[in-house]
């Protein structure tokens, strides 16, 4: 393993990616996708379809619904891509199903990131590669993750067959202010990065604060360069914005911006911002600007001193999406604890486990373990089905999708992982994977597995990784 | 102040703690002794003069005994990091508290980590109480593909964390090495003949060394690794840059290495096992991260170890100096592999020697270090539980059969934002 990621980190920086809408058929999409293209057809839709299914039936496996919900003993059954039916052994399964026998197994939601580099920093980490962070300005609202992300990342399957994940939201880096859109993907193998979007999921728009904007800019002797000089930043930016958006539908609109359309939309509500930051302290500073502007945080990211201000975070509805227990990396990491994600839900306030690294995007549920046995140590009493909800449900909601993903539910797709014991051991991995009701991975099949462009040919093709 | 003269207290205690006529005896647990070997029910652990005196199913205890009771518990060896920089950094991205590697220095090979090593380091106090008792901490190369002298350190609360100074060389002779030599690997590696020529030069007649590639202090640390009697611990990860490093042998028959990485031995496991040389590699990379390991997966270790390569866990550049508790995870994922069809993982037991023993005896201390076999420094953790499961806490750790304290400031800030809302007076006063 290598400290890319961190490295990454450090110098601070992620894409964000949005897409418009989506031609896929149209779930019951939750968020109108934001009018990214005023004046002409969609922006880059979503060519996703749903890979072929067949009426599958899992029977005798304990099931995390997502929502904080277990079955033990339960039955799932899915048709045509949708959850169809979760409930006891006596839940009725058509003649002509498939049935894998889930004796001693789980079933859990697909698993979501809420913070990947997956495509815009991928393996080979090479700088050829390096396309995470539009480091030119500490102002890119303009940039969309997705026009950097590679669809050929082997990291990309690694996630689905080690961590089940299945659906992942792409950041911009950290190394800006405002990094840019954000996009939400299916975790499927495509040719196209549009053909990973996630139907009809709302843009997302990355921000950060901290170090990383202060030293980027900083040492190029240009603003932020000190904590105060980001919030000057961020603060014009928004008067921009909101002069912008005031002016959208005047007679003789502003010439279109690609920059303020997202700011724009981010103040209408359409796009969810998701923020880097790690202090206390300067979350309730972003809160108080959100509040200036009229716009809100859906989360912050790395959040390792939310436990400090877990009631503020609460009260105020921002999930924190954390690490179980990464510190020490840099100074504003000093304060992290391993209790952070258990004393957020003590407190009645959102976790979501994230990854922000290609390789622990491998074992979200063994974060999520973690940071539950830290809790439970301290004696905050939490259930095996409510941390599962940190990497199923709540990322699903902070990205916009849990109205179609993130738990199993009837009529929701079928975005599901059969693990091979308890998903929240460390001796448990994933044995199979569906998405929209199509089998993905299926660990006793060596062509049920993803292999990308970039590994054909190579030594280690198609092993087991 | 009610904690600080906690601190002193457990201070003083510390200084009065290794009574060597003192017998403790850890009864009742699951004792793993560490060697491979199947975990023992309802064991004793004694331990006499800060060593291990017996450990196992039938002890005989003797009746001035302090009892410790493990029933239900599980009782093992410490932790021994395979490879770290642990004690060299505070804070990763503060370069005034991070001592891993000095680009700038005039010295390489000379350099040497024990003068590094911080024991008052958070990150020493954080991972003693995840179980971690012992480490390999390496320096990274700066300025050189030789990065200086690696210790042995343990992860003790007193002041003297130097087990085995000098105990290796630490040379990088990958794509890193390939970058500091110049810009390719036949830069790295007639730089890495040509300084071992120049050691040898300086050998002959220290009193006349004049070089434009080495300074003398430098020299004198590469003549040990030129005869075998320090250990050379070699990064690499690729196939063919292990196979290259395996070469150097017929030109310093004398080498006594140690692989470190390794992402791609599978590959080539049966010439590392030929060889007799043996690695510490890291447990779960499985992604191209470079060319160097395009084949990278996670049951590299299990292969390895299956075509004899003498194999334990070590975290070079992941998180090495502040996460060495991941020792336990990435061993029992190790074990997950074995349900996997077609990967290979590791046995529990040989999980579990791959981060206790099996390192020990890779740096050649084995007789003292990284098992509870009779005689072994008594380096021992009791655990609630099965030690490689993520739910499993740590609820004793002794280092040298003294009894360590498990607070650091992470549980401190846990203790005063268990409740964040401010009480009669601000945080600052809870304390």
């Amino acid at each position: 393993m290598k400290i890319r990621a961190l490295l990454a980190l450090a110098a601070g920086g992620s894409l964000l990616a949005g897409c418009a809408a989506s031609g896929a058929e149209p779930s019951s999409a939750s968020a109108a996708p934001p009018p990214s293209s005023a004046r002409g057809g969609p922006a880059f839709p979503s060519t996703y379809r749903a890979y072929p299914s067949a009426p599958t039936a899992i029977t005798g496996v304990t099931i995390f619904d997502g929502e904080g919900g277990r079955i033990d003993n339960g039955t799932l059954f899915m048709v045509d891509g949708k959850i169809s039916s979760v409930g006891g052994p006596d839940t009725a399964i058509p003649g002509d199903a498939t049935v894998v026998d889930g004796s001693g197994k789980y079933v859990t939601p697909g698993i979501i990131d809420v913070h990947s580099h997956l495509g815009d920093y991928p393996t080979p980490s090479v700088d050829a590669h390096s396309d995470g962070n539009e480091a030119t300005s500490p102002v890119t609202p303009e940039v969309w993750a997705e026009h950097s992300v590679w669809p050929q990342d082997p990291g990309f399957s690694r996630a689905m067959a080690n961590g089940g994940i299945t659906a992942l939201q792409i950041l911009p880096g950290s190394a800006n202010l405002f990094g840019g859109r954000s996009v939400v993907l299916k975790n499927v193998p495509a040719r196209t990065v549009q053909a990973m979007k996630f139907p009809g999921a709302p843009y997302g728009m990355k921000m950060a604060c901290g170090e990383n904007p202060k030293r980027v800019y900083g040492s190029r002797n240009r603003a932020p360069s000190t904590r105060m000089g980001s919030l000057a930043v961020e603060r014009q930016t928004w008067i921009d914005a909101q002069e912008y958006r005031s002016k959208r539908n005047d007679a003789k609109p502003p010439k279109r911006d690609l920059g303020k359309e997202t700011l724009a939309a981010v103040l209408d509500g359409d796009i969810l911002v998701h923020n880097h930051c790690y202090r206390a302290d300067e979350m309730a500073q972003i809160i108080d600007m959100s509040k200036e502007f009229g716009y809100k945080v859906t989360a912050f990211h790395h959040a390792v001193e939310s436990y400090k201000i877990a009631d503020i975070l609460a009260k105020e509805g921002i999930c924190s999406a954390v690490w179980a227990d990464w510190w020490g990396f840099k100074m504003e990491a000093y304060d992290a604890i391993p209790e952070n994600a258990a004393l957020l839900q003590k407190a009645g306030a959102c976790v979501i486990v994230h990854s922000d690294d290609e390789n622990q995007i491998q074992r979200l549920n063994q974060e999520a373990a973690k940071a539950l046995a830290d809790g439970r140590a301290m004696g905050i009493d939490i259930s095996d089905a409510q941390a599962i909800q940190w990497i199923t449900y709540n990322p699903a909601k902070a990205m916009g999708i849990e109205k179609m993903t993130g738990s199993l539910k009837p009529g929701k797709m079928a975005d599901l992982v059969l693990w091979n014991g308890n998903p929240l051991s460390v001796y448990s991995r994933p044995d199979k994977v569906w998405i929209d009701g199509a089998l993905m991975f299926d660990s006793a099949d060596a062509q049920r597995r993803p292999v990308s462009d970039f590994e054909l040919g190579q030594p280690g093709e198609g092993d087991v990784k | 102040m009610k904690r600080l003269s906690l601190f002193f207290a457990s201070a003083a205690a510390l200084i009065a703690a290794p009574l060597a006529a003192q017998t403790t005896a850890i009864t009742g647990g699951k004792i793993v002794i560490g060697d491979g070997s199947a975990p023992i029910e309802g064991g004793t652990v004694l331990i006499r003069g800060g060593r291990v005196v017996a450990a196992g199913a039938n002890v005989a205890i003797p009746a001035d005994a302090q009892r410790i009771d493990a029933t239900g518990k599980w009782v093992t060896p410490g932790i021994f990091a395979g490879f770290s920089r642990i004690g060299l950094v505070e804070v990763g991205a503060v370069s005034q508290t991070n001592d891993t590697e000095a680009d700038k220095s005039v010295f390489s090979a000379a350099l040497d980590i024990q003068y590094a090593v911080n024991p008052f380091a958070s990150p020493i106090s954080v991972n003693r109480a995840a179980g971690v008792t012992r480490a390999v901490v390496s320096p990274d190369s700066g300025s050189s593909i030789f990065g200086g002298y690696g210790a042995v350190i343990d992860l003790g609360q007193d002041e003297n964390p130097i087990t085995e100074a000098r105990a290796f060389q630490f040379v990088e002779l990958g794509e890193a090495g390939h970058r500091r030599a110049g810009g390719s690997r036949a830069a790295a590696h007639i730089l890495f003949r040509a300084l071992l020529e120049e050691a040898r030069t300086y050998a002959r007649n220290p009193a006349v060394f004049d070089s434009d590639l080495l300074k003398a202090s430098d020299a004198k640390a590469l003549l040990p690794v030129i005869n075998g009697s320090t250990k050379l611990l070699v990064h690499v990860e690729s196939a063919n840059d292990i196979l290259k490093v395996l070469d150097l042998r017929k030109d310093f028959p004398a080498l006594d290495l140690v692989l470190v990485g390794a992402n791609e031995g599978w590959r080539v496991a049966e010439h590392i096992a030929a060889a007799g040389v043996p690695v510490l590699a890291s447990a779960l990379s499985d992604l191209p991260y470079g060319f160097e390991d395009l084949s990278a997966t996670q049951s590299n270790i299990g292969r390895m170890k299956d075509a004899g390569v003498r194999v334990a866990i070590g975290m070079i550049n992941d998180r090495d100096a502040h996460q060495l508790r991941y020792s336990v995870q990435y061993a029992g994922n190790l074990v997950a592999l074995t349900k996997v069809p077609r990967a290979t993982g590791l046995t529990w037991d040989e999980a579990f020697a791959a981060i206790s023993s099996v390192p020990a005896e890779i740096m050649d201390m084995g007789g003292q270090l990284g098992s509870l076999k009779a005689g072994r420094k008594a380096d021992v953790v009791i655990w609630t539980g099965d030690p490689l499961e993520l739910s499993t806490q740590v609820e004793k750790v002794m280092i040298d059969g003294v009894d360590q304290s498990l607070s650091n400031r992470q549980m401190r800030l846990r203790d005063r934002y268990s409740n964040p809302t401010p009480g009669a007076l601000p945080k600052a006063y809870d304390h």
